[in-house]
């Protein structure tokens, strides 16, 4: 790994949030809507339900959580969609750039456009709602780590889908997470989903993850085994999201459709 | 000799794209790429980037196949300009440049940029974004992105296409003067045969994947008994024969 190469293609993506204020405000909108629509949504319910009695912000928290995995997933979708958009895929995959540090590139640089999202976001919440994911103390790390991978994976693949049947699959992009919300379990405990969901919904890392959250908010204790099991299986994905991505690329050499992708 | 392309195919479901094509290129020359669209040339030149695996055949650098060497290792010996591959377009000049020299391990960057940017003569929209350029002007930043490395082999796509007379011939009498000055072997694919017959040591003729003809423009012209380049080319590219 050339780490120069790693830092170029990371500012590269940079300069162009910092080029931009729209891009930064468009970065910052919309996790601060969510924090806002969720945050009233908490509010009401932890008024109103007995089940989330005591726990303020447990929804929140998990509203919180979710966009993290969200904006991880879209804002590596989004750097492989600019790169197509600007007609620039060319020049990118000419560059004496390896792949493994072009999926690093954009695993590291993904990560500070979440944050740029979600920072203020979570900020904003600890005045107006009295939630802070920091109560979540030092699991919230291990929490974040699972969520990163599986939301860097599922970028992995939507961009696989990319190079495969090229900027047609853009829409997928959008409507990735939305299909794996319902088996994660992001709101609900896991014994809501049918019985065949459940076990499907157990081969996710968001299910432990938000049955985690929970259980810390809720019960005020802490299984780091459910921690590790769902690091293990996003790691388990993740590898898996790697190799369809180099098949995606040997395939995209094959079929050409490398030269000349483009809007 | 340099590189050599030995019965290169390339077939895209079951479109015969390049066809068993032989060429070489000797070190410091000029090849020019000529035929009709459609021809086969940006396949050819997509094969020689790595960026389109061949059907069959193979590519030799310095006798060894070029996939015998790590991607990154051979890319860097590289580089490419075409005016339908463009940088990004949100980005200043300065921040292009600044990018893909970095990505092409450039010692001594700031030097490199400025030494080029006074060359192409685009110091005066350095700061400006490259989709806010026109034409010449992005023309004339794509190469040089694509001189940035001092690549030994340089790829040219058609590099004065849709330019007006003036920055055309800048740009043409630019890579001559690159060329005196530095050991780079270039592969031009074009369609403007006066810009063929003033930079291209000899030149390759394709027509629905497959050579035709080769040699210097000089011989070409005599042996298919035409007054210019453009005259031969016509003839090649609508002649159902192989020379």
């Amino acid at each position: 790994m050339n780490f120069n190469k790693i830092y170029a293609l990371g500012l590269r993506h940079l300069y162009l949030v910092m080029n931009s204020f729209p891009r930064v405000l468009d970065l910052i909108y919309w996790p601060t809507v969510q924090i806002f629509l969720w945050g009233f949504i908490s509010k009401f319910f932890t008024l109103n339900s007995e089940y989330y009695n005591n726990t303020v912000g447990v929804i929140l928290t998990a509203a919180i959580l979710y966009d993290f995995l969200f904006r991880a997933s879209i804002s590596f979708n989004m750097m492989f969609l600019e790169e197509i958009w600007s007609r620039n895929f060319t020049n990118l995959f000419i560059a004496p750039i390896k792949i493994r540090e072009i999926i690093a590139a954009l695993t590291l640089t993904a990560i500070i456009r979440t944050l740029i999202g979600l920072v203020p976001a979570v900020i904003i919440a600890i005045p107006l709602f009295g939630v802070s994911v920091l109560h979540l103390g030092l699991p919230l790390i291990f929490l974040l780590i699972g969520l990163y991978l599986f939301g860097i994976t599922l970028g992995l693949l939507v961009t696989s889908g990319l190079l495969r049947y090229g900027p047609s699959f853009e829409n997928i992009a959008w409507a990735s997470l939305f299909f794996l919300a319902p088996l994660g379990c992001i709101y609900y405990p896991i014994d809501i989903l049918p019985d065949f969901l459940q076990i499907i919904a157990k081969g996710l890392p968001l299910v432990h993850i938000f049955e985690e959250m929970r259980n810390i908010l809720i019960n005020n204790s802490v299984n780091y085994f459910n921690i590790f099991k769902s690091i293990s299986i996003s790691v388990v994905y993740f590898i898996f999201g790697v190799i369809v991505f180099y098949f995606s690329y040997f395939g995209a050499k094959k079929r050409g459709t490398l030269i000349n992708m483009g809007e | 000799m340099f590189i050599e392309i030995k019965n290169l195919s390339k077939i895209y479901n079951k479109y015969l794209a390049v066809d068993k094509i032989n060429f070489h290129l000797e070190k410091n020359k000029t090849i020019g790429l000529l035929g009709p669209n459609g021809c086969g040339k940006t396949t050819t030149i997509g094969m020689m980037l790595g960026l389109v695996t061949p059907s069959s055949g193979e590519i030799l650098i310095e006798n060894k196949n070029l996939n015998s060497f790590g991607r990154d290792e051979i890319l860097k010996r590289f580089n490419f300009a075409s005016p339908y591959v463009e940088l990004p377009k949100k980005l200043t000049v300065r921040q292009n440049l600044e990018i893909y020299g970095r990505l092409y391990g450039i010692k001594d960057l700031k030097k490199r940029i400025n030494e080029i940017s006074n060359d192409l003569e685009i110091k005066e929209f350095f700061e400006r974004k490259t989709g806010e350029l026109s034409s010449g002007q992005k023309n004339r930043v794509s190469l040089a992105k694509s001189l940035i490395n001092k690549p030994e082999i340089l790829l040219l796509d058609e590099p004065t296409a849709s330019l007006d007379p003036d920055i055309g011939d800048f740009i043409r009498s630019y890579i001559q003067e690159y060329k005196s000055k530095n050991k780079v072997t270039v592969l031009l694919a074009s369609h403007n045969m006066n810009e063929v017959e003033r930079l291209c040591d000899s030149i390759i003729m394709m027509r629905r994947g497959k050579i035709i003809d080769k040699g210097t423009c000089n011989n070409l012209i005599e042996k298919h008994g035409r007054n210019n380049l453009e005259e031969t080319f016509l003839k090649l590219a609508r002649s159902k024969d192989e020379f």
